[in-house]
């Protein structure tokens, strides 16, 4: 077995292990932390990719390479922007939940104008 | 540098240069804005934006009359290296309707947004007008973009853009919806990105033009396609992944819902297409595409039920976009496997009508709503009585968005539909002829519903609007956009074959 099949089917656990914990887990939380398991599997695979199609002399192909770093870039922008969210959720509200609150008219609770 | 699509031989030819410009204009005004700051973001905007109309009329112009895919090769490097932009006919009638929707837009939430001179700035302007760019800078590069992982990049560009839409007003449960939609857009896009990785990992590139070429029959693809069209598909909001659009559409500002349901997630149904008919070589899978057409038409069927039963109006419409967007998937079933055949390409022709058509209408009618709730200070479909008094150019437009929804001639929606109803009855599928039938008659049913409010007798004690008949006037010239668009002949149309393989034939209708 080589490098390059073990990371590869390393990236394919961080996948599935990211796309269960984001369908199972409730919390908004706990959901951007799986994104992020499962981006870490993607970029991982991506690794693999440019490690298989190095020409000879190189160590890898810089394509791959060059959209791991852009992808990291999108994945922390999103991380970011669902954080900041999330805190103003719950500066307003008091809570961070997907799901509308069960008190009636969540509406009209926590408008701030 | 620019290279002919052919591609060794050197042509210089300016057309090229449009599309970079289509891209780069609205980026520039984003950049502009947010240096120049709060006032001047609105003014950036409104400058913007008949420059970038006039590119995008100019591009249709350019590809039309040329009847070939326009090309741009960023640098001069070739792909694979390097990444193109390419414009065929879809592309090019998609960067005109987006120009037109957010033309329309800019010109609607002038009202909304603006900042009076003597007036502190205020901050929902200045993210309202940046955002309203860069909206409209990702949408042109998802229209253009040949390249997969650009396409990714600029999907999330959009994600990006449109979430902050979503939560402008502020309030705690348009940020929950905000945040429910980024989510879902997440999880799309990095479906997509896997599908990407397997794609580049199989073939070397991700120029589309080139992966056509190369591309097999293997279990790589099936898995690559299948992982972005999932992805794609939660961006698109089809049902049963739609949970997310109608509490996003329906608490966002009037504009700003506007372009969401009109546009931004037709990008991703835009996407599917590119993977479907321009990246996989024939022939596709028919089960598949059965399956495609059984979630819009499930889509129909539900997102219309559901819009009957809603209490306020800005709901209703946003689950008709539920529904709409069910017409757009039943193009699958109708093409595929009819490829290059007269009645194929009427169903791939009534598709697309049906998505430009369904971008004015429900423009017009978001704005619409949006006028409503000004003038009633609420949005509730229980107590609409009489509004027609008050604004009759916003009932009327609301009205005549409803036509082109149910598909009642002369509309857009009507020719969509009926090219869609031919070639289902023609290719021997008639379960979808009569899901077309019952969609419309339901759309008939709820925008009934809600006309019959509007207009009742007598009015009730009303309501002084200070609703200008300058922004009536918009909505309503979006409305008879979707209307004009049923002019069109019953036939397949030229222009959305520029590109592509295929017969353009003339169908006995």
């Amino acid at each position: 077995m080589t490098g390059a099949t073990i990371f590869g089917l390393c990236g394919a656990a961080l996948v599935g292990l990211g796309l269960f914990g984001a369908i199972v887990n409730p919390q908004p939380l706990r959901k951007i932390l799986a994104f992020n398991l499962l981006g870490g599997g993607v970029f991982l695979m991506f690794g693999v990719i440019a490690r298989r199609g190095a020409a000879a002399g190189f160590f890898g192909d810089p394509v791959p390479q060059a959209m791991v770093i852009t992808g990291i870039v999108v994945a922390f922008s999103a991380t970011a922007l669902a954080v900041a969210l999330m805190l103003r959720l719950f500066q307003l509200s008091g809570r961070i939940a997907l799901t509308p609150e069960p008190s009636a008219e969540a509406q009209s609770r926590g408008a701030d104008g | 540098m620019i290279l002919d699509a052919a591609g060794d031989q050197v042509v210089l030819h300016a057309p090229g240069y449009l599309l970079v410009l289509a891209i780069v204009l609205p980026v520039a005004g984003v950049l502009l804005s947010f240096l120049l700051g709060g006032r001047y973001a609105e003014r950036t905007a409104l400058c913007v934006i008949p420059l970038g109309l006039g590119i995008a009329i100019a591009i249709l112009f350019e590809v039309s009359r040329a009847a070939k895919t326009l090309t741009y090769i960023l640098g001069g490097w070739q792909p694979p290296l390097g990444i193109a932009l390419r414009a065929d006919g879809l592309s090019a009638a998609m960067l005109v309707t987006t120009a037109l929707v957010i033309a329309a837009t800019g010109l609607f939430a002038r009202a909304d947004f603006r900042t009076p001179n003597g007036v502190v700035e205020a901050r929902s302007p200045l993210v309202f007008w940046t955002l309203l760019l860069a909206v409209w800078a990702a949408l042109n590069a998802v229209f253009l973009g040949s390249d997969l992982f650009n396409l990714y990049v600029a999907l999330e560009l959009l994600t990006f853009a449109a979430v902050p839409l979503v939560c402008l007003s502020g309030r705690a449960d348009t940020i929950t919806a905000a945040l429910r939609y980024l989510i879902f857009a997440l999880a799309g896009s990095i479906l997509y990105l896997l599908g990407t990785a397997l794609l580049y990992g199989t073939y070397g590139t991700l120029d589309i033009v080139l992966l056509h070429e190369r591309i097999g029959a293997e279990p790589a693809v099936w898995i690559a396609v299948a992982l972005m069209t999932a992805g794609l598909l939660a961006k698109t909001a089809l049902f049963p992944m739609h949970f997310w659009l109608p509490p996003a559409h329906a608490g966002a500002p009037a504009p700003a819902s506007a372009v969401l349901s009109a546009l931004v997630i037709k990008a991703s149904y835009f996407l599917i297409i590119r993977i479907w008919f321009d990246v996989l070589p024939g022939p596709r899978s028919v089960a598949a595409a059965q399956m495609l057409g059984t979630m819009g038409a499930a889509a129909i069927i539900f997102g219309s039920v559901i819009a009957l039963q809603q209490a306020r109006l800005k709901l209703l419409i946003a689950y008709s976009t539920v529904a709409q967007i069910g017409y757009l998937f039943l193009m699958f079933p109708l093409v595929v496997g009819f490829d290059a055949q007269p009645w194929g390409n009427a169903a791939w022709t009534g598709g697309w009508i049906q998505l430009f058509s369904h971008a004015f209408a429900k423009a017009a009618m978001f704005m619409a709503a949006g006028l409503i709730a000004e003038a009633l200070g609420h949005d509730r479909i229980a107590d609409l009585d009489g509004v027609g008094r008050a604004l009759p150019m916003t009932v009327l437009a609301f009205g005549i968005a409803g036509i082109s929804l149910m598909g009642v001639p002369p509309s857009g929606g009507f020719v969509a539909k009926w090219l869609l109803l031919i070639a289902s009855a023609e290719e021997g599928q008639w379960w979808w002829a009569a899901v077309i039938i019952i969609g419309g008659l339901l759309a008939g049913a709820y925008v009934v519903r809600v006309l019959t409010r509007m207009i009742a007798y007598p009015p009730k004690a009303l309501l002084h609007s200070n609703v200008t008949r300058r922004r009536e006037a918009i909505p309503l010239a979006l409305a008879v956009c979707s209307l004009l668009l049923g002019f069109l002949p019953l036939q397949p149309s030229e222009l959305l074959q520029i590109g592509r393989p295929g017969v353009i034939g003339s169908v006995p209708l």
